[in-house]
């Protein structure tokens, strides 16, 4: 039986030369293992041998049976990898090719920075406070202590409505935040809340916009000082414009603040170190700041006695303009799409 | 405000070890702001020299070789101004000089050495408001007793430095001599000298022979003097050099000392040829339309908010602003009347910008003190006599209304350790107010402060605060976080989402203009609606703020296709301004998006249609939970500016809240797609709320179907059907293909339908019933037929 068995394998092997394709395999396996094939023959043939001799023929059998199967198999396995290759080779793509790309949108850069700005504060606890963009003359500016003919209205050139003139006007200013949020707040307790928004001016060249943007920031409370605002300030710098930013106060004059100041950065482009941007001193002036004036506070209905507060407020475009390094506050209303598209990513951290 | 050094250090004496800068960089530290600060001359190496020869160059019609002895040595110098002569005295440019025209070098001119150069006062920098005209057409000729060999700048007293200051609008006093040399004593600790107010009057009384009469609450103050027989001549240098130092130009003593007196009080003069004025002043308000020729001989038209002064018959000066020509100090003038005054700020302030800013008006607008009115007088009689030789009438003519006094404030150290937010003496504080030279008395808990009555802008006690903070230098204030209650900060979060879900969908934010022209504020909507303008634009096409976005989307399409960048897919969001019924102002926040060229990348790049903005409209409508709340109404709402075939109002809950469309062809040739949704009124609109719905265990069946239906019948109404016939177990609709014109006027619609019940497995026959039922309603309601395939 043993000579049989390796009989078949040796001509097993021989045939198995010669398949090449799985329809071979079909007709191998019908050959050996099928019904009617020389192996399942072997099996059939066991009843001619004695009972006692049937036990170690039918181990033989099994051996060469196992042997077969593992030999057809593997040629099996061979052929189906052969076949496997062949496609995968066929479905070969040239990832050079440009991708079916996925429209990038933008967020204009003054939405960003105005967000920038709106997170930072709000995670101090302020609250974003939106006031409207047509104003009374009222609350731009008689309730922040600049009276019809006060000097200090030269510096802003403000529009005013036909048939309204003198009492209403595009707002030039979000300090007018500081008496809507005053005004709006009926318990007469503390205020932290910041405004951002467009404010407008007559007013057109390189760097300035008849129309822009300012963030204008209000805290009141019974024991706010210029120390709590120069503190306040100096995070927002330093968020804003990096983490060396170092912040300056000077003394100026705002008639709804005082104290006031006009504060100072260390010039983001050459750190400190005098350049052209910063006319060699060093320094770049970003904002104005100050106590809110007691009469601006009484004026709302505060009692200047008990409360006291800051102010800040600053123009979002020069941010922007600093912190992307956009050279005309022109480009940045000119809405062209070369400009535009450029604010598609994640902001740096 | 220009300071000259010079002229401040009459009142100070101020290190001479300080460089201009420094002392304005001090001033800023202060808050007194500068623009420059250097020398008013820019030029190095004048030196004074004398020509010793000058003979005419061989090779030149016009030019002279000159030996000019510069003291050290003597230099070849050829020269072509027509004045130049032998023994004159020059100013000599030496090689290396720097003059504003550029570096002098040693050269040959036409063939003859060159070494230096001599100067004319135009070459030397000095504005061109100062030069006379011979000043322009040769060299300088300085006076035959100047020193040869010195430094020509300082022979010429032009050896000043000025800074150019900024100041803020609540410094009045600052636009003074004086007045800057309290602030510079305050930071440098240095006492301020007095003025020289003394001199002789007669013993008349002018009272008897001249009068005031203030007519108006807009004059306070009103002084009047006269000065007879004075000689009109030029001003000692003295005077011309500080003038011009500080930008005025140098006419004549009179005039001059007028102004001189002005630049160190603060108060502005007035000086009246008497012989050409009568007995009376009055200080009147202008008759509306009435005419006055002033100094400048224009013949200004003034209303009732300006004041005069006018005799009995006309007016002679403008009040504050300009003095009248009528009355004008001539060479000829004898006798003159001093005015010294203050009228209503906030009037001159009007009157000057409606006619003419001044040096006067200037300093009438940020207000003035009485006590420098009166100073001012005195000081004025005190030059006229000494540089004048007039002799002044005795009394003085008086109106005095004013109730402008010195402040007195109390305060205490712990209010400005409050403010300030830091720890402070009180004798640091006390040393503080000294240096400002205000009065102060230690009342144990508190100060008493008086504050003199130059300083104006002091009134309560913050503004005595900030002078603390001041001098103590604010900067010195140490920052820290305010100790506050952790409270919860909160933003708009809505509207910020929805930029961010349009910016995901790739449509780039745009930020346009408010303010557009008013032929196209109506425009792109049908509201009625009564726009807001502004009184005073900037220009016409800046006259109305904008109700609607589309107006300014739509110029930002043409400005980029115009740079051939095509392909737009844009939004804004930004207020629409109008007023309503009741007239009260109103704004809403409304969003518009723009859409044409491509927005599809691959490589087909499919221009944009209808169906990519809507698709843009339904995710965003969707993502704000308005899914099944909205639909597209073909309806009067639907502006002009649109494509009339291809547009849609945009309704939610009942409610239109925005259009959506093609732009008509008579706006725009292209295809273009925008969408305008009033956000202010979409948002108040109620939305579903997103909760999770199990999801079914159990299969559901697909089923297709085709109609053929008229080319009118719409996806709407088929869907509709459909969903009607399908009731709950149909689950999703959704169009898989579209044959236009698959038989005359017909159209073929090809629908897949899901069927599924959330709680079994549905059979056979129960799907094919309804899906059976479906086919027969929809071929009957819509005269449809299905299509075999």
């Amino acid at each position: 039986m043993k000579e049989k068995g390796l009989e078949i394998k040796n001509q097993l092997l021989e045939d198995i030369k010669s398949v090449n394709t799985l329809q071979d395999i079909v007709e191998l396996k019908s050959k050996y293992i099928g019904k009617t094939g020389v192996v399942t023959g072997l099996m059939k043939n066991m009843k001619d041998y004695a009972p006692e001799e049937r036990k170690e023929i039918g181990q033989i059998v099994n051996v060469i049976k196992t042997e077969v199967n593992d030999i057809i198999s593997t040629k099996e396995k061979e052929i189906n990898e052969a076949i496997l290759n062949e496609k995968l080779n066929k479905e070969k793509i040239d990832i050079t090719l440009p991708s079916k790309k996925i429209k990038r949108g933008s967020l204009h850069p003054m939405t960003r920075i105005t967000e920038e700005f709106e997170d930072l504060f709000v995670s101090m606890g302020y609250t974003v406070f939106e006031g409207p963009e047509l104003e009374s003359d009222e609350n731009c500016f008689q309730k922040l202590n600049l009276p019809k003919g006060h000097p200090a209205r030269d510096a802003q050139d403000t529009f005013y409505l036909k048939d309204e003139v003198e009492n209403f006007l595009l707002r030039s200013q979000t300090s007018t935040a500081q008496v809507r949020a005053m005004e709006a707040n009926v318990d007469k307790g503390p205020i932290r809340i910041v405004c951002p928004g467009k404010v407008y001016r007559r007013d057109e060249d390189a760097t300035h916009s008849h129309q822009f943007m300012q963030i204008e920031g209000l805290v009141i409370d019974k024991n706010i000082s210029m120390a709590d605002l120069k503190g306040t300030l100096e995070v927002m710098m330093k968020k804003v414009l990096g983490e060396k930013t170092q912040v300056r106060f000077r003394p100026s004059y705002f008639p709804f603040t005082e104290p006031s100041v006009e504060v100072d950065v260390t010039c983001f482009k050459c750190g400190g170190k005098g350049c052209a941007l910063c006319k060699q001193t060093g320094w770049i002036e970003v904002l104005g700041a100050g106590m809110v004036h007691p009469d601006v506070l009484t004026m709302s209905g505060y009692d200047p006695k008990v409360y006291q507060g800051f102010a800040f407020g600053t123009g979002l475009d020069r941010m922007a303009m600093f912190k992307y390094n956009i050279p005309d506050i022109r480009t940045i209303y000119g809405n062209d799409i070369r400009f535009i598209e450029q604010f598609d990513r994640k902001d740096e951290d | 405000m220009l300071l000259s050094r010079k002229f401040v250090s009459d009142y100070i004496d101020l290190d001479e070890n300080l460089t201009i800068t420094d002392i304005a960089e001090s001033m800023t530290n202060v808050g007194n702001e500068y623009d420059d600060a250097s020398n008013l001359i820019k030029c190095t190496n004048l030196v004074t020299g004398e020509v010793l020869e000058c003979v005419d160059h061989p090779d030149s019609d016009h030019l002279h070789c000159c030996k000019v002895n510069v003291g050290s040595e003597v230099l070849d110098i050829v020269c072509g101004a027509p004045n130049v002569r032998k023994g004159l005295k020059v100013i000599v440019a030496l090689p290396g000089a720097k003059l504003p025209g550029g570096e002098i070098k040693s050269g040959m001119i036409r063939g003859q050495a060159s070494n230096g150069m001599l100067c004319s006062i135009a070459e030397l920098g000095l504005d061109n408001k100062f030069l006379k005209p011979e000043d322009k057409e040769g060299i300088h000729e300085l006076p035959t007793d100047t020193e040869v060999g010195i430094d020509a700048i300082k022979a010429l007293g032009y050896d000043d430095e000025v800074i150019d200051f900024e100041l803020t609008s609540n410094r009045g006093d600052l636009l003074s001599i004086l007045g800057m040399a309290y602030e510079l004593g305050a930071i440098y600790d240095k006492k301020v000298k007095d003025i020289d107010l003394k001199y002789n009057s007669n013993n008349d009384d002018v009272n008897k022979v001249f009068t005031v009469d203030v007519k108006t609450d807009d004059c306070t103050l009103f002084l009047a003097k006269k000065a007879l027989n004075v000689t009109i001549k030029e001003s000692p240098d003295f005077i011309k050099e500080r003038l011009i130092a500080s930008g005025i130009r140098p006419i004549n003593n009179v005039v001059d000392i007028s102004n001189y007196v002005m630049l160190e009080t603060g108060q502005p003069l007035h000086y009246y040829d008497a012989d050409r004025l009568g007995d009376t002043l009055i200080v009147r308000n202008a008759n509306e339309d009435e005419h006055l020729t002033t100094l400048d001989g224009i013949e200004r038209v003034l209303s009732t908010d300006d004041i005069v002064i006018s005799d009995k018959e006309k007016s002679v000066g403008l009040a504050g602003v300009m003095g009248g020509l009528s009355t004008e100090v001539e060479d000829d003038t004898k006798n003159i009347i001093i005015e010294s005054a203050i009228f209503d700020s906030i009037k001159i302030r009007k009157t000057s910008k409606k006619i003419l800013r001044s040096e006067a008006s200037n300093r009438f607008e940020k207000g003035l003190d009485p006590k420098r009115t009166y100073m001012a007088m005195e000081r004025s009689c005190a030059l006229l006599e000494k540089y004048a030789d007039a002799e002044i009438v005795g009394g003085i003519v008086e109106y005095n209304n004013s109730d402008v006094k010195d402040a007195n404030i109390d305060i205490t150290i712990d209010k400005i350790e409050s403010v300030l937010g830091i720890e402070i003496s009180k004798e640091e504080v006390i040393s503080i107010f000294k240096k400002l030279a205000f009065e102060v008395k230690d009342n144990g808990d508190s100060l008493n402060v008086t504050v003199p009555s130059r300083r104006r802008d002091i009134k309560i006690q913050e503004d005595l605060i900030e002078e603390v903070g001041r001098i103590y230098g604010i900067d010195s204030i140490e920052g820290r976080l305010p100790l506050l209650e952790t409270i919860r900060g909160s933003y708009d979060k809505t509207k910020r989402q929805i930029k961010h879900k349009l910016a995901e969908m790739g449509l780039n934010e745009t930020m346009s203009y408010t303010l557009i022209p008013n032929s196209e504020v109506h425009k792109f909507t049908k509201d009625e609606f009564t726009d807001v303008t502004l009184n005073d634009p900037m220009s016409e096409d800046r006259n109305t703020l904008r109700y609607s976005l589309l107006y300014s989307l739509n110029e930002i399409y043409k400005y980029n296709k115009a740079r051939n960048n095509p392909n737009i897919s844009i939004f804004e969001m930004g207020k629409g301004f109008f007023k309503n019924n009741e007239g009260i102002y109103t704004e809403e926040l409304k969003l518009g998006v723009l859409m044409s060229g491509e927005y599809e990348l691959d490589i087909q790049r499919e221009s944009v249609d209808f169906y990519h903005i809507k698709g843009i409209m339904e995710e965003l409508l969707y993502f704000l939970g308005y899914e099944g709340r909205y639909s597209l109404l073909i309806n009067d709402y639907i502006p002009d500016e649109l494509h009339p075939g291809i547009s849609a109002a945009i309704n939610v809950n009942g409610t239109n809240v925005g259009v959506i469309g093609k732009l008509h062809p008579n706006v725009s040739k292209d295809n273009v797609y925008v969408m305008e949704i009033n956000l202010t009124k979409l948002l108040s609109l109620r939305t579903g709320s997103m909760k999770y719905k199990d999801i079914s265990k159990f299969p559901g069946v697909y089923k297709d179907v085709a109609f053929i239906v008229d080319n009118k019948t719409t996806s709407l109404e088929i869907e509709t059907a459909i969903k009607k016939s399908g009731g709950k177990l149909l689950t999703n609709i959704q169009i898989f293909d579209l044959y236009p014109n698959v038989e005359e006027g017909k159209k073929s619609m090809a629908y897949k339908l899901y069927f599924q019940d959330p709680s079994r497995t549905l059979s056979d026959e129960e799907v094919m019933e309804v899906f059976n039922k479906i086919i027969s309603d929809v071929e009957s309601k819509l005269n449809a037929k299905v299509r075999n395939s």
